[in-house]
Protein backbone atom coordinates (compact mmCIF):
# COMPACT_ATOMS: atom_id res chain seq x y z
CA UNK A 1 0.00 0.00 0.00
CA UNK A 2 2.69 2.50 0.88
CA UNK A 3 4.70 1.98 -2.45
CA UNK A 4 1.53 3.42 -4.28
CA UNK A 5 1.19 5.94 -1.95
CA UNK A 6 4.22 7.66 -1.66
CA UNK A 7 4.63 7.30 -5.74
CA UNK A 8 4.68 10.63 -7.65
CA UNK A 9 1.37 10.52 -9.20
CA UNK A 10 3.07 10.46 -13.10
CA UNK A 11 1.19 12.54 -16.27
CA UNK A 12 -2.19 13.11 -16.17
CA UNK A 13 -4.00 10.72 -18.47
CA UNK A 14 -4.05 12.11 -22.12
CA UNK A 15 -7.94 14.02 -22.66
CA UNK A 16 -7.82 16.84 -24.78
CA UNK A 17 -5.06 18.91 -25.37
CA UNK A 18 -5.36 22.54 -24.39
CA UNK A 19 -2.04 23.73 -26.40
CA UNK A 20 -3.02 26.62 -28.58
CA UNK A 21 -7.14 26.81 -27.98
CA UNK A 22 -6.98 29.54 -25.55
CA UNK A 23 -6.08 32.88 -26.22
CA UNK A 24 -5.85 36.04 -23.67
CA UNK A 25 -7.63 38.66 -25.70
CA UNK A 26 -7.57 41.59 -23.71
CA UNK A 27 -5.77 43.29 -20.98
CA UNK A 28 -6.76 46.32 -18.23
CA UNK A 29 -4.84 47.88 -15.72
CA UNK A 30 -5.14 50.52 -13.28
CA UNK A 31 -2.38 53.51 -12.65
CA UNK A 32 -0.29 51.72 -10.24
CA UNK A 33 0.55 53.72 -7.08
CA UNK A 34 1.89 54.61 -3.62
CA UNK A 35 1.04 58.04 -2.15
CA UNK A 36 -1.42 58.97 -1.60
CA UNK A 37 -2.80 55.52 -2.65
CA UNK A 38 -5.81 54.83 -5.17
CA UNK A 39 -8.68 56.12 -3.48
CA UNK A 40 -10.33 53.45 -4.50
CA UNK A 41 -11.93 50.82 -2.58
CA UNK A 42 -10.63 47.03 -3.69
CA UNK A 43 -13.70 46.13 -4.79
CA UNK A 44 -13.81 49.45 -7.09
CA UNK A 45 -10.23 49.08 -8.11
CA UNK A 46 -10.54 45.74 -9.30
CA UNK A 47 -13.67 46.48 -11.68
CA UNK A 48 -11.76 49.63 -13.20
CA UNK A 49 -9.18 47.24 -14.60
CA UNK A 50 -11.79 44.50 -15.77
CA UNK A 51 -13.49 47.19 -17.59
CA UNK A 52 -10.38 48.12 -19.49
CA UNK A 53 -9.74 44.83 -20.52
CA UNK A 54 -13.15 44.15 -21.69
CA UNK A 55 -12.87 47.33 -23.37
CA UNK A 56 -9.97 46.24 -24.83
CA UNK A 57 -11.05 43.13 -25.78
CA UNK A 58 -13.54 44.54 -27.95
CA UNK A 59 -16.78 42.99 -25.79
CA UNK A 60 -19.23 44.75 -23.57
CA UNK A 61 -19.29 43.48 -19.61
CA UNK A 62 -22.75 41.26 -20.65
CA UNK A 63 -20.68 38.93 -22.68
CA UNK A 64 -17.94 37.96 -19.59
CA UNK A 65 -19.97 34.75 -18.64
CA UNK A 66 -17.06 33.36 -16.64
CA UNK A 67 -15.43 35.04 -13.80
CA UNK A 68 -12.37 34.46 -11.46
CA UNK A 69 -11.73 36.96 -8.95
CA UNK A 70 -8.89 36.39 -6.88
CA UNK A 71 -9.80 35.44 -2.96
CA UNK A 72 -10.03 39.01 -1.65
CA UNK A 73 -13.10 39.62 -2.82
CA UNK A 74 -14.77 37.16 -1.07
CA UNK A 75 -17.12 36.11 -4.49
CA UNK A 76 -18.25 36.63 -7.59
CA UNK A 77 -21.75 38.13 -6.86
CA UNK A 78 -20.92 41.01 -5.66
CA UNK A 79 -18.41 42.04 -8.82
CA UNK A 80 -20.60 40.58 -11.55
CA UNK A 81 -23.91 42.56 -10.10
CA UNK A 82 -21.74 45.68 -10.36
CA UNK A 83 -19.57 44.79 -13.60
CA UNK A 84 -23.15 43.99 -15.09
CA UNK A 85 -22.42 40.53 -16.22
CA UNK A 86 -25.97 38.65 -15.85
CA UNK A 87 -25.48 35.76 -17.44
CA UNK A 88 -22.42 34.31 -15.55
CA UNK A 89 -21.90 30.63 -15.80
CA UNK A 90 -18.36 30.08 -14.54
CA UNK A 91 -17.34 31.77 -11.10
CA UNK A 92 -14.30 29.82 -9.32
CA UNK A 93 -11.67 31.44 -7.27
CA UNK A 94 -8.45 29.72 -6.73
CA UNK A 95 -6.58 30.23 -3.50
CA UNK A 96 -2.62 29.39 -3.90
CA UNK A 97 -2.40 33.50 -3.44
CA UNK A 98 -0.09 34.79 -5.90
CA UNK A 99 -0.34 31.66 -8.14
CA UNK A 100 -3.71 32.35 -8.38
CA UNK A 101 -3.46 34.48 -11.38
CA UNK A 102 -1.74 32.32 -13.55
CA UNK A 103 -3.01 29.44 -12.19
CA UNK A 104 -6.78 30.97 -13.54
CA UNK A 105 -5.35 31.02 -16.83
CA UNK A 106 -5.24 27.47 -16.58
CA UNK A 107 -8.60 27.55 -15.47
CA UNK A 108 -9.92 29.67 -17.29
CA UNK A 109 -8.57 27.48 -20.58
CA UNK A 110 -9.88 24.98 -19.88
CA UNK A 111 -13.81 26.66 -19.44
CA UNK A 112 -13.50 28.11 -22.64
CA UNK A 113 -12.00 25.39 -24.51
CA UNK A 114 -14.89 23.01 -23.41
CA UNK A 115 -17.58 25.33 -23.66
CA UNK A 116 -18.50 26.25 -20.24
CA UNK A 117 -17.63 29.33 -20.88
CA UNK A 118 -17.23 31.66 -23.56
CA UNK A 119 -15.68 34.80 -22.33
CA UNK A 120 -13.81 34.42 -19.11
CA UNK A 121 -12.32 37.64 -17.02
CA UNK A 122 -9.54 37.26 -14.62
CA UNK A 123 -9.29 40.13 -12.08
CA UNK A 124 -6.63 40.81 -9.57
CA UNK A 125 -5.65 43.66 -7.39
CA UNK A 126 -5.30 45.36 -4.00
CA UNK A 127 -4.85 48.56 -1.76
CA UNK A 128 -1.16 46.92 -0.98
CA UNK A 129 -0.15 50.65 -0.02
CA UNK A 130 -3.32 52.44 1.40
CA UNK A 131 -4.80 49.35 2.74
CA UNK A 132 -3.58 46.93 4.87
CA UNK A 133 -0.04 45.97 4.05
CA UNK A 134 1.89 42.37 3.75
CA UNK A 135 4.12 43.19 5.94
CA UNK A 136 1.93 43.78 8.85
CA UNK A 137 0.82 39.46 8.68
CA UNK A 138 -0.62 39.53 12.45
CA UNK A 139 -2.76 36.88 13.69
CA UNK A 140 -6.39 37.47 14.14
CA UNK A 141 -7.35 34.60 12.48
CA UNK A 142 -6.08 31.70 11.68
CA UNK A 143 -8.50 31.87 7.90
CA UNK A 144 -7.03 34.85 6.82
CA UNK A 145 -3.44 34.32 7.39
CA UNK A 146 -0.79 33.27 5.25
CA UNK A 147 -0.09 29.76 6.76
CA UNK A 148 -3.28 29.59 8.76
CA UNK A 149 -3.76 27.64 11.61
CA UNK A 150 0.34 26.08 11.14
CA UNK A 151 1.56 29.21 11.13
CA UNK A 152 0.17 30.37 13.85
CA UNK A 153 0.64 27.49 16.22
CA UNK A 154 4.23 26.36 15.18
CA UNK A 155 5.85 29.23 13.34
CA UNK A 156 4.12 33.00 14.98
CA UNK A 157 5.23 31.83 18.59
CA UNK A 158 8.77 32.07 17.60
CA UNK A 159 8.82 34.93 15.93
CA UNK A 160 8.21 33.92 11.73
CA UNK A 161 5.81 35.84 10.90
CA UNK A 162 5.68 37.21 7.37
CA UNK A 163 6.55 35.70 3.79
CA UNK A 164 10.65 37.65 3.40
CA UNK A 165 11.02 35.51 6.88
CA UNK A 166 10.05 32.37 5.45
CA UNK A 167 11.55 32.43 2.17
CA UNK A 168 14.41 33.53 3.85
CA UNK A 169 14.90 29.86 5.52
CA UNK A 170 15.08 28.53 2.24
CA UNK A 171 17.49 31.53 0.75
CA UNK A 172 20.10 30.63 3.56
CA UNK A 173 19.86 27.01 2.99
CA UNK A 174 20.51 27.89 -0.71
CA UNK A 175 23.76 30.32 -0.07
CA UNK A 176 25.07 27.37 2.06
CA UNK A 177 24.84 24.34 -0.53
CA UNK A 178 25.37 26.37 -3.58
CA UNK A 179 27.37 29.54 -2.75
CA UNK A 180 24.56 31.58 -4.03
CA UNK A 181 26.33 35.14 -2.94
CA UNK A 182 24.28 38.66 -1.70
CA UNK A 183 25.62 40.15 -5.30
CA UNK A 184 23.83 37.92 -7.04
CA UNK A 185 20.41 38.60 -5.26
CA UNK A 186 21.45 41.79 -5.78
CA UNK A 187 21.93 41.71 -9.91
CA UNK A 188 18.43 40.91 -9.92
CA UNK A 189 16.83 43.65 -8.38
CA UNK A 190 18.82 45.75 -10.58
CA UNK A 191 17.50 43.95 -14.03
CA UNK A 192 14.41 44.84 -12.34
CA UNK A 193 14.51 48.05 -11.77
CA UNK A 194 17.00 48.85 -14.60
CA UNK A 195 13.52 47.51 -16.46
CA UNK A 196 11.45 50.09 -14.96
CA UNK A 197 13.45 53.11 -15.90
CA UNK A 198 11.73 52.12 -19.71
CA UNK A 199 8.41 51.76 -18.50
CA UNK A 200 6.74 55.00 -17.66
CA UNK A 201 3.87 53.13 -15.70
CA UNK A 202 6.16 51.74 -13.25
CA UNK A 203 6.40 53.36 -9.69
CA UNK A 204 10.14 53.03 -9.44
CA UNK A 205 10.57 54.42 -13.26
CA UNK A 206 12.61 57.56 -12.65
CA UNK A 207 14.39 55.95 -9.58
CA UNK A 208 17.33 53.86 -10.85
CA UNK A 209 19.45 51.51 -8.22
CA UNK A 210 23.00 51.01 -8.09
CA UNK A 211 24.82 47.74 -6.36
CA UNK A 212 26.00 50.21 -3.75
CA UNK A 213 22.56 51.07 -3.35
CA UNK A 214 21.42 47.59 -3.19
CA UNK A 215 24.28 46.06 -0.67
CA UNK A 216 23.55 49.51 1.71
CA UNK A 217 19.75 48.90 1.88
CA UNK A 218 18.67 47.71 5.30
CA UNK A 219 19.02 44.23 6.23
CA UNK A 220 14.87 42.99 6.86
CA UNK A 221 15.29 39.02 7.46
CA UNK A 222 19.05 38.23 6.53
CA UNK A 223 19.77 37.49 3.59
CA UNK A 224 16.60 39.57 2.29
CA UNK A 225 16.98 43.33 2.40
CA UNK A 226 14.68 46.05 1.63
CA UNK A 227 15.94 45.80 -1.60
CA UNK A 228 14.90 42.64 -2.09
CA UNK A 229 11.57 42.89 -1.35
CA UNK A 230 8.48 43.44 -3.77
CA UNK A 231 6.58 46.89 -4.00
CA UNK A 232 3.83 47.61 -1.95
CA UNK A 233 1.61 49.54 -4.22
CA UNK A 234 -2.25 50.38 -5.19
CA UNK A 235 -3.62 48.76 -8.43
CA UNK A 236 -5.31 46.39 -10.39
CA UNK A 237 -5.04 44.70 -13.71
CA UNK A 238 -7.17 41.54 -15.23
CA UNK A 239 -6.88 39.74 -18.88
CA UNK A 240 -10.11 38.30 -20.86
CA UNK A 241 -9.58 34.79 -22.03
CA UNK A 242 -11.99 33.13 -24.53
CA UNK A 243 -11.68 30.25 -27.46
CA UNK A 244 -9.21 30.57 -30.10
CA UNK A 245 -11.93 30.27 -32.76
CA UNK A 246 -14.21 33.28 -31.18
CA UNK A 247 -10.26 35.49 -30.79
CA UNK A 248 -10.57 35.22 -34.20
CA UNK A 249 -13.38 37.82 -34.47
CA UNK A 250 -12.05 40.49 -31.84
CA UNK A 251 -10.29 43.16 -31.85
CA UNK A 252 -6.58 42.60 -30.59
CA UNK A 253 -3.82 40.20 -32.00
CA UNK A 254 -4.39 37.36 -29.95
CA UNK A 255 -1.99 35.55 -27.69
CA UNK A 256 -2.31 31.83 -27.79
CA UNK A 257 -1.96 29.89 -24.28
CA UNK A 258 1.00 26.96 -25.81
CA UNK A 259 1.17 25.02 -22.34
CA UNK A 260 0.17 26.06 -18.63
CA UNK A 261 -0.06 23.85 -15.31
CA UNK A 262 -0.40 24.28 -11.90
CA UNK A 263 1.16 22.63 -8.74
CA UNK A 264 2.18 22.74 -4.77
CA UNK A 265 5.12 21.79 -2.85
CA UNK A 266 4.51 18.87 -0.53
CA UNK A 267 3.22 19.63 2.37
CA UNK A 268 2.26 23.09 1.04
CA UNK A 269 0.97 24.18 3.99
CA UNK A 270 3.92 23.96 6.27
CA UNK A 271 7.68 25.22 4.75
CA UNK A 272 10.07 23.00 7.04
CA UNK A 273 9.79 19.53 6.64
CA UNK A 274 10.02 19.21 2.62
CA UNK A 275 12.44 16.43 1.62
CA UNK A 276 14.17 18.76 -0.85
CA UNK A 277 13.47 22.03 0.49
CA UNK A 278 14.23 23.54 -2.90
CA UNK A 279 11.34 22.02 -4.75
CA UNK A 280 7.85 24.00 -5.08
CA UNK A 281 5.14 23.85 -6.88
CA UNK A 282 6.81 25.07 -10.07
CA UNK A 283 9.32 22.21 -10.20
CA UNK A 284 6.24 20.01 -10.78
CA UNK A 285 4.47 22.50 -12.89
CA UNK A 286 7.11 23.80 -14.95
CA UNK A 287 7.53 20.27 -17.14
CA UNK A 288 4.01 19.64 -17.76
CA UNK A 289 3.37 23.18 -19.33
CA UNK A 290 6.65 22.51 -21.66
CA UNK A 291 5.24 19.30 -22.50
CA UNK A 292 1.79 20.61 -23.38
CA UNK A 293 3.22 23.29 -25.39
CA UNK A 294 5.75 21.82 -27.18
CA UNK A 295 9.02 23.90 -26.26
CA UNK A 296 11.56 23.70 -23.89
CA UNK A 297 13.16 26.67 -21.78
CA UNK A 298 16.02 27.40 -24.96
CA UNK A 299 12.94 28.18 -27.09
CA UNK A 300 11.84 30.95 -24.03
CA UNK A 301 12.48 34.64 -25.46
CA UNK A 302 11.49 36.53 -22.23
CA UNK A 303 9.97 35.23 -18.96
CA UNK A 304 7.67 37.26 -16.54
CA UNK A 305 8.75 35.73 -12.94
CA UNK A 306 6.94 36.32 -9.73
CA UNK A 307 9.44 38.50 -8.03
CA UNK A 308 7.86 38.48 -4.74
CA UNK A 309 11.54 38.69 -3.56
CA UNK A 310 15.10 38.41 -5.45
CA UNK A 311 15.55 34.76 -3.95
CA UNK A 312 12.30 33.53 -5.63
CA UNK A 313 13.25 34.59 -9.08
CA UNK A 314 16.59 32.66 -8.86
CA UNK A 315 15.06 29.74 -7.64
CA UNK A 316 11.83 30.14 -10.24
CA UNK A 317 14.73 30.21 -13.30
CA UNK A 318 16.08 27.00 -11.31
CA UNK A 319 13.16 24.85 -10.80
CA UNK A 320 11.64 26.29 -14.16
CA UNK A 321 15.07 24.32 -16.39
CA UNK A 322 16.47 27.35 -17.42
CA UNK A 323 19.57 26.36 -15.20
CA UNK A 324 20.37 23.08 -12.78
CA UNK A 325 19.87 23.52 -9.55
CA UNK A 326 22.55 25.71 -7.80
CA UNK A 327 23.05 27.41 -10.96
CA UNK A 328 20.55 30.25 -10.18
CA UNK A 329 23.32 32.65 -9.03
CA UNK A 330 25.96 32.26 -11.73
CA UNK A 331 22.49 32.24 -14.52
CA UNK A 332 21.74 35.70 -13.11
CA UNK A 333 24.89 37.34 -13.13
CA UNK A 334 26.35 39.78 -16.36
CA UNK A 335 23.02 40.71 -17.98
CA UNK A 336 21.64 37.78 -18.88
CA UNK A 337 18.66 38.31 -17.34
CA UNK A 338 18.23 41.88 -18.93
CA UNK A 339 16.99 42.64 -21.76
CA UNK A 340 19.36 42.87 -24.58
CA UNK A 341 20.37 39.68 -22.56
CA UNK A 342 19.68 36.08 -23.33
CA UNK A 343 16.72 36.23 -20.98
CA UNK A 344 15.02 38.87 -20.45
CA UNK A 345 13.12 38.32 -17.23
CA UNK A 346 10.21 40.87 -16.11
CA UNK A 347 10.51 43.11 -18.84
CA UNK A 348 8.26 45.80 -16.91
CA UNK A 349 10.18 46.12 -13.69
CA UNK A 350 8.36 43.68 -11.83
CA UNK A 351 6.67 43.30 -8.72
CA UNK A 352 9.83 44.74 -6.96
CA UNK A 353 10.03 47.77 -9.66
CA UNK A 354 6.25 48.31 -11.46
CA UNK A 355 3.97 47.03 -8.85
CA UNK A 356 2.72 44.72 -7.15
CA UNK A 357 -0.58 43.25 -8.64
CA UNK A 358 -0.56 39.72 -7.19
CA UNK A 359 1.51 38.92 -10.66
CA UNK A 360 -1.24 39.97 -12.84
CA UNK A 361 0.72 42.63 -14.15
CA UNK A 362 3.20 39.76 -15.19
CA UNK A 363 0.69 38.37 -17.50
CA UNK A 364 -0.41 41.74 -19.07
CA UNK A 365 3.24 42.74 -19.38
CA UNK A 366 3.67 39.22 -21.29
CA UNK A 367 0.75 39.54 -23.19
CA UNK A 368 2.27 43.26 -24.43
CA UNK A 369 5.50 42.16 -25.04
CA UNK A 370 3.70 39.26 -27.51
CA UNK A 371 1.54 41.54 -29.20
CA UNK A 372 4.46 43.57 -30.01
CA UNK A 373 3.01 46.91 -27.65
CA UNK A 374 6.00 47.04 -25.43
CA UNK A 375 7.25 50.04 -26.68
CA UNK A 376 10.93 50.74 -25.14
CA UNK A 377 10.88 47.82 -23.46
CA UNK A 378 10.04 45.45 -26.17
CA UNK A 379 12.15 42.26 -26.80
CA UNK A 380 12.81 42.06 -30.24
CA UNK A 381 10.94 39.99 -32.21
CA UNK A 382 9.42 37.88 -29.02
CA UNK A 383 7.80 35.18 -30.10
CA UNK A 384 7.13 33.07 -27.07
CA UNK A 385 7.52 33.99 -23.37
CA UNK A 386 6.60 32.07 -20.32
CA UNK A 387 4.87 33.57 -17.05
CA UNK A 388 5.04 32.20 -13.39
CA UNK A 389 3.05 32.74 -10.42
CA UNK A 390 4.39 32.28 -6.64
CA UNK A 391 1.94 31.80 -3.53
CA UNK A 392 1.99 31.30 0.27
CA UNK A 393 5.02 28.97 1.10
CA UNK A 394 5.70 28.22 -2.68
CA UNK A 395 2.30 26.77 -4.90
CA UNK A 396 3.35 27.23 -8.36
CA UNK A 397 2.04 27.89 -11.38
CA UNK A 398 3.36 28.39 -15.19
CA UNK A 399 1.79 29.71 -18.75
CA UNK A 400 4.04 29.78 -21.87
CA UNK A 401 2.45 32.08 -24.26
CA UNK A 402 3.10 32.96 -27.58
CA UNK A 403 1.84 35.19 -30.04
CA UNK B 1 13.10 32.72 30.58
CA UNK B 2 9.94 35.28 30.86
CA UNK B 3 10.86 37.43 33.95
CA UNK B 4 8.29 37.54 36.80
CA UNK B 5 5.71 39.98 36.76
CA UNK B 6 6.58 40.72 33.15
CA UNK B 7 3.38 40.18 30.72
CA UNK B 8 4.16 37.91 28.05
CA UNK B 9 3.07 39.83 24.72
CA UNK B 10 4.38 37.36 21.70
CA UNK B 11 1.96 35.33 20.05
CA UNK B 12 0.70 31.81 21.44
CA UNK B 13 -0.44 28.81 20.03
CA UNK B 14 -4.15 27.44 20.21
CA UNK B 15 -4.34 24.97 22.27
CA UNK B 16 -6.87 22.92 20.93
CA UNK B 17 -6.81 19.49 19.01
CA UNK B 18 -3.59 18.01 18.12
CA UNK B 19 -1.53 21.21 18.80
CA UNK B 20 -3.14 20.78 22.31
CA UNK B 21 -1.55 17.85 22.68
CA UNK B 22 1.81 18.06 21.10
CA UNK B 23 2.22 21.38 23.75
CA UNK B 24 0.92 19.37 26.92
CA UNK B 25 3.76 17.46 26.12
CA UNK B 26 6.20 19.96 26.07
CA UNK B 27 4.70 21.11 29.05
CA UNK B 28 5.69 17.97 30.74
CA UNK B 29 9.00 18.74 29.42
CA UNK B 30 8.84 16.04 26.98
CA UNK B 31 9.55 16.41 23.09
CA UNK B 32 7.08 14.32 21.35
CA UNK B 33 5.91 13.87 17.90
CA UNK B 34 3.68 11.57 16.26
CA UNK B 35 4.78 8.40 15.39
CA UNK B 36 2.40 6.44 13.03
CA UNK B 37 1.22 3.24 14.73
CA UNK B 38 1.50 1.09 11.31
CA UNK B 39 4.11 2.04 9.66
CA UNK B 40 6.72 3.48 12.33
CA UNK B 41 7.14 7.13 10.34
CA UNK B 42 7.43 9.98 12.82
CA UNK B 43 6.19 13.37 11.90
CA UNK B 44 5.60 17.12 12.46
CA UNK B 45 3.47 19.03 12.69
CA UNK B 46 0.83 17.30 13.98
CA UNK B 47 -1.36 15.55 11.34
CA UNK B 48 -4.49 13.89 11.53
CA UNK B 49 -3.01 10.62 9.67
CA UNK B 50 -0.24 9.00 8.06
CA UNK B 51 0.54 9.75 4.57
CA UNK B 52 3.06 7.51 4.14
CA UNK B 53 0.54 4.28 5.09
CA UNK B 54 -2.59 5.65 5.46
CA UNK B 55 -2.77 5.07 9.32
CA UNK B 56 -5.17 6.90 11.48
CA UNK B 57 -3.59 5.70 14.56
CA UNK B 58 -0.32 7.02 16.05
CA UNK B 59 1.58 7.43 19.79
CA UNK B 60 3.55 10.37 20.77
CA UNK B 61 6.69 9.34 20.91
CA UNK B 62 9.36 10.48 23.04
CA UNK B 63 11.91 12.45 21.14
CA UNK B 64 15.50 12.20 21.06
CA UNK B 65 15.54 15.81 21.79
CA UNK B 66 18.37 16.37 19.94
CA UNK B 67 19.39 17.42 16.39
CA UNK B 68 20.83 20.25 14.13
CA UNK B 69 20.49 23.41 12.46
CA UNK B 70 18.93 22.98 9.30
CA UNK B 71 18.60 26.96 8.30
CA UNK B 72 18.09 30.27 10.20
CA UNK B 73 17.10 33.70 9.45
CA UNK B 74 18.62 36.61 11.58
CA UNK B 75 15.15 39.07 11.96
CA UNK B 76 16.78 42.86 11.76
CA UNK B 77 13.50 44.18 11.71
CA UNK B 78 10.39 43.37 13.10
CA UNK B 79 7.08 42.41 11.03
CA UNK B 80 5.28 41.90 14.21
CA UNK B 81 5.02 44.60 16.62
CA UNK B 82 5.34 41.72 19.95
CA UNK B 83 8.91 41.01 18.78
CA UNK B 84 10.25 44.58 18.21
CA UNK B 85 11.74 44.28 21.83
CA UNK B 86 13.40 40.88 20.42
CA UNK B 87 15.42 42.47 17.75
CA UNK B 88 17.48 40.70 16.13
CA UNK B 89 16.18 37.46 16.61
CA UNK B 90 16.73 34.25 14.69
CA UNK B 91 13.93 31.41 13.75
CA UNK B 92 15.55 28.39 13.58
CA UNK B 93 15.12 25.04 11.72
CA UNK B 94 16.26 22.47 13.35
CA UNK B 95 16.41 18.60 12.04
CA UNK B 96 15.84 16.15 15.04
CA UNK B 97 17.77 12.82 15.08
CA UNK B 98 14.09 11.18 14.35
CA UNK B 99 14.24 12.87 10.74
CA UNK B 100 11.15 15.97 11.33
CA UNK B 101 12.19 19.53 11.78
CA UNK B 102 11.02 21.84 13.97
CA UNK B 103 11.02 25.34 13.73
CA UNK B 104 12.08 26.91 16.91
CA UNK B 105 14.89 29.08 18.34
CA UNK B 106 18.34 28.39 19.76
CA UNK B 107 19.52 30.07 23.16
CA UNK B 108 22.53 31.55 24.37
CA UNK B 109 24.02 31.31 21.19
CA UNK B 110 25.10 34.56 19.46
CA UNK B 111 23.20 35.03 16.06
CA UNK B 112 27.00 35.09 14.09
CA UNK B 113 27.99 31.89 15.97
CA UNK B 114 24.79 29.69 14.19
CA UNK B 115 25.93 27.40 11.71
CA UNK B 116 24.18 24.70 9.41
CA UNK B 117 24.71 21.33 11.51
CA UNK B 118 25.64 22.39 14.68
CA UNK B 119 23.95 20.05 17.13
CA UNK B 120 21.85 21.31 19.52
CA UNK B 121 19.69 19.71 22.03
CA UNK B 122 15.94 20.45 23.48
CA UNK B 123 15.22 22.54 26.14
CA UNK B 124 11.72 24.11 27.44
CA UNK B 125 10.66 27.31 28.22
CA UNK B 126 7.49 28.08 30.22
CA UNK B 127 6.64 31.42 28.32
CA UNK B 128 3.36 31.98 30.49
CA UNK B 129 1.35 29.16 33.05
CA UNK B 130 -0.44 27.55 30.73
CA UNK B 131 2.30 27.21 27.55
CA UNK B 132 5.84 26.27 27.14
CA UNK B 133 7.50 26.38 24.28
CA UNK B 134 10.57 23.83 23.25
CA UNK B 135 13.41 25.86 22.33
CA UNK B 136 17.32 24.66 22.15
CA UNK B 137 20.50 24.86 22.96
CA UNK B 138 23.96 23.82 21.87
CA UNK B 139 24.61 20.21 22.55
CA UNK B 140 26.96 19.89 25.44
CA UNK B 141 29.88 17.89 24.23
Amino acid sequence: MSASRRELNSHPAAGVSLKDQACIVGLGETEYVRRPGSGLSLLALQLQAAVRAIEDAGLAPNEIDGLMPFPNLGSAEGFAANLGTQNLRYAATIHTGGAAPVASLQAAATAVVTGVAQHVLIPAGWNGYSGPRARDTVAEDAASMPGGAIARDYYLPYGLTAPPQWYALMARRHMHEFGTRPEQLGAIALAMRKHAQLNPRAVMCGRPLSLEDYLASPMLSDPYRVLDCCLETDGAAAVVVTSVERARDLKQKPVYIMGTASGQPYPADEITNRKDIFETGLTRAAPEAFAMAGVSPRDIDFAEIYDCFTFEVLQQIEETGFCKRGEGGAFVEGGRIELGGELPVNTHGGLLSEAHVLGMNHIVEAVRQLRGEADQRQVKDAEIGLVTGWGDFGDGSIAVLRR
Amino acid sequence: MTQAGTEYTKPLPTLQGLTQEFYDWCGERELRFQRCSECSAWRHVPREMCAECGSFRCEWAPSSGRGTVFTWTVVARALHPAFKDALPYAPVVIEMEEGVRILSEVLDCPLDELEIGMPVEVVFDEVTPGVTLPKFRRARA
